[in-house]
């Protein structure tokens, strides 16, 4: 059975302990986390949990099961498959000598993002987008030489019907 | 009313029934117990808080409520991970009050402190740590409902010192209101109509119960079932009581040290309905050939079990005594036609595979075990409860103590702890004050927690320990005969104590068999007398557990003698 990425929103109550209790599930089960974010939803008593894992079809739906039978674990919601936006955001420190400040400027205003720090010698960079966008614009600051990058993994919600 | 926290614990706790608490005192909780001596809750103190812990998942087997133990910080919170991880496992609702260092030393590595709601993380079905005496209440009937729920297991609670000895305004807890957590009891009812259509056109039906149907409580509803439609059944270890043994319809137990009739009806069945069953490793061999010719419904009240080892066609999630209920009154509305013609070929077939007698054995001049767990069964007519340690005289116990009613078969089935039978037997014990309780062990088994012979003769617990004396971590020494060229390395227990010796500096009696003529009269003895007794008998060395099913074979490989 070919594996699959797949996307999980999790709702979980807001308490100590929680995510540990999600990060050892899969840990504890040999399932796969590629990404995983967490944050404080508006109601304060409620985090979501974007986790990205990979897996076939019946690992799956194991996951999704092993989830909600936590007991802090209020929902479970795969948007894999349906209407979702989903966001990466990442800052990537390039060098930035003299002769390629124009060029980077230029990618900066190609890929729509911002420059949020400058120095003598370096441009960060702050990108949103998905994870085409992120490796499109690596492939092109990758050349001019890439100091450090500091990634998030995937965030989602589904998409209102219109 | 203010209230502290060791008041509210044991407000509460009187509140869910608690009459007993096993447990073992310690700095972090000895405010609990000064309060508890001021209730009429009953402690039992055992010897080690394993003990404990086994001693409350005894008792929740034998009695049907939830075993609560509680113990200290640091050490004693940690040495329960054992019993806690086994009764996870076999899904037996206890609660574990751990004491916890006073909040403010939480962190710090404080004198005995440990972090045991990380460790035992994985192996509750849910733990909290109490951060504020207003929260305990809720939290303690919140551990109630969690542990006999849905499936059941194990919760612990880990109380720091100052939440015990803080007083607060006592609030009665409300309605417990969880948004995370609703068990499915009701089945949904278009499954249960295609189980009735399988049931229309099977030739080969089995049912495969397990502890689910103990557990919910569905002995009546599985006999009714099975008659009914006349289908053989057998179960998983766990499941042992849940279908008489001496039904014309039981096949005996299934898996590795199941009887040939029922892991060649595995093989041949075109319906197999498994009821409250996980399908463990020990049970299905290799997964993809196990019932590889049948259609099979899964019943399960816990979701994460459905489709986890086996592909299933009619998934059911649901109580199984509700779900039997529903399926017996649709049994009833439907026309499944002349069964006892329908399953004559079957049920034939079956007898033929009974014929291969796998369970003889030949009783000559050295005792055999078997042949003590059958006069077992015969001196105390099938009646007594069973507790068992793990390996070889688990399984004997399992095969030759025939179970007709749950709540008699006691076992640590998923993890297979060693020293879980005496404690266990202990709290069975307490459960049932008027039933003989009967631990059958091995010499190795018995050692990991002899210690709690101690807390059987203070009480005054008249607990039975058969010990299959063969000299041997007989499982693993056969595992060593059978597939590593018989290297016996580090299976035989060259030094054990003198059991009989060692009953009598505990306070009980010790009797001891070393000849088949003297099984009979030391069982009848050890039987009749007052108070504890270890039997030690002095069996066959090298004798094996058959039939067997080598580790990942199909369960249709068995090794018959
Ligand atoms: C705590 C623990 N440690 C190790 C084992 C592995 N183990 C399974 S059966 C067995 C041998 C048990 O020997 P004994 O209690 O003498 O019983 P017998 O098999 O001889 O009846 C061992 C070591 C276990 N199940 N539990």
């Amino acid at each position: 059975m070919t594996e699959e990425k797949h996307i999980l929103s999790i709702l979980v109550d807001n308490q100590p302990g929680v995510l540990s209790r999600i990060s050892g599930l899969f840990s504890g089960r040999g399932f796969n986390i590629e990404s995983l974010c967490v944050a404080e939803t508006i109601d304060p008593n409620i985090s979501r949990l974007t986790i990205v894992t990979k897996g076939n079809m019946p690992v799956v739906e194991q996951i999704k099961k092993q989830l909600n039978k936590l007991i802090n674990v209020i929902k479970v919601h795969e948007l894999t498959g349906s209407k979702y936006v989903h966001r990466e955001m990442a800052l990537i420190k390039v060098n930035a000598k003299q002769e390629n400040r124009a060029e980077i400027l230029r990618i900066v205003d190609i890929f729509r993002c911002k420059v949020v720090d400058v120095g003598l010698d370096h441009y960060t960079i702050e990108v949103t987008g998905d994870e085409g966008k992120m490796e499109a614009i690596l492939t092109l600051l990758r050349p001019i030489g890439i100091k450090e990058i500091a990634k998030t993994g995937t965030i989602a919600l589904f998409r209102e019907p219109k | 009313m203010e209230l502290s926290g060791a008041q509210i614990l044991m407000k509460m706790l009187m509140e869910e029934g608690v009459d007993t608490i096993f447990g073992f005192p310690g700095g972090a909780v000895i405010d609990i117990y000064d309060e508890m001596a001021r209730t009429d809750i009953k402690h039992i103190l055992v010897r080690h808080e394993q003990g404990a812990v086994h001693a409350a998942d005894g008792y929740a087997r034998a009695s049907g409520r939830v075993g609560v133990c509680l113990v200290t910080s640091g050490p004693g919170a940690t040495n329960t991970v054992t019993g806690i991880a086994s009764a996870y496992m076999d899904s037996i609702p206890i609660v574990v009050i751990t004491g916890q260092v006073p909040s403010h030393l939480i962190g710090n590595d404080a004198f005995q402190e440990v972090d045991i709601v990380g460790i035992t993380r994985p192996c509750v079905k849910h733990n909290y740590l109490v951060q504020n005496t207003n929260d305990l209440a809720r939290i303690i009937k919140e551990a109630f409902y969690i542990a006999r729920s849905g499936r059941p297991g194990p919760v612990l609670i880990d109380i720091p010192k100052d939440v015990v000895n803080t007083k607060v305004v006592f609030k009665e807890p409300g309605e417990i209101k969880l948004k995370s957590y609703n068990p499915t009891y009701s089945p949904n009812m278009k499954q249960l109509y295609k189980i009735i259509d399988l049931l229309k056109t099977a030739r080969r039906p089995m049912i495969f119960a397990g502890g689910g149907v103990i557990l919910s409580g569905a002995y009546k509803e599985l006999a009714d079932f099975a008659r009914k439609a006349q289908i053989p059944v057998t179960t998983s270890l766990m499941g042992l009581g849940a279908f008489p043994a001496t039904d014309p319809l039981w096949l005996g137990m299934i898996g590795m040290h199941g009887t040939y009739r029922s892991n060649m009806s595995t093989a041949a069945c075109d319906l197999m309905i498994a009821i409250g069953v996980r399908f463990d490793d020990r049970v299905t061999g290799k997964t993809d050939i196990f019932a590889s010719q049948a259609k099979i419904v899964h019943i399960d009240i816990d979701p994460t079990s459905i489709r986890k080892n086996i592909p299933v066609s009619t998934p059911v999630v649901g109580d199984c005594k509700i779900t039997l209920e529903h399926l017996n009154k649709l049994m009833a509305e439907a026309d499944l036609g002349n069964l006892k013609e329908k399953r004559s070929g079957w049920l034939h077939q079956i007898k033929g595979w009974k014929s291969a007698g796998s369970l003889n054995y030949n009783q000559k001049d050295i005792i055999k075990p078997q042949y003590v767990i059958e006069k077992l069964y015969e001196l105390t007519r099938g009646e007594a409860v069973i507790t068992t340690e793990v390996g070889q005289n688990q399984m004997w116990a399992a095969q030759y103590y025939h179970f007709d009613k749950p709540g008699h078969f006691i076992t640590s089935g998923g993890l297979g702890v060693m020293g879980f039978g005496l404690p266990a037997a202990i709290g069975a014990q307490v459960a049932c004050p008027d039933k003989i309780v009967v631990d059958i062990a091995g010499d190795g088994s018995i050692q990991m927690n002899i210690q709690e012979m101690a807390t059987a003769v203070q009480y005054c617990l008249p607990v039975k320990i058969v010990i299959l004396n063969n000299g041997y971590l007989g499982m693993v020494r056969q595992w060593q005969e059978l597939f590593y060229d018989k290297r016996y390395s580090c299976t035989c227990m060259e030094h054990a104590p003198d059991f009989v010796k060692l009953a009598e500096a505990y306070g009980a009696k010790g009797l001891r068999a070393s000849k088949p003529e003297e099984v009979e009269e030391v069982l009848s003895k050890g039987l009749s007398t007052d108070g504890p007794v270890i039997m030690d008998f002095r069996v066959e060395r090298e004798e094996c557990v058959y039939p067997m099913v080598p580790a990942g074979a199909p369960i249709t490989e068995m090794l018959l003698v």
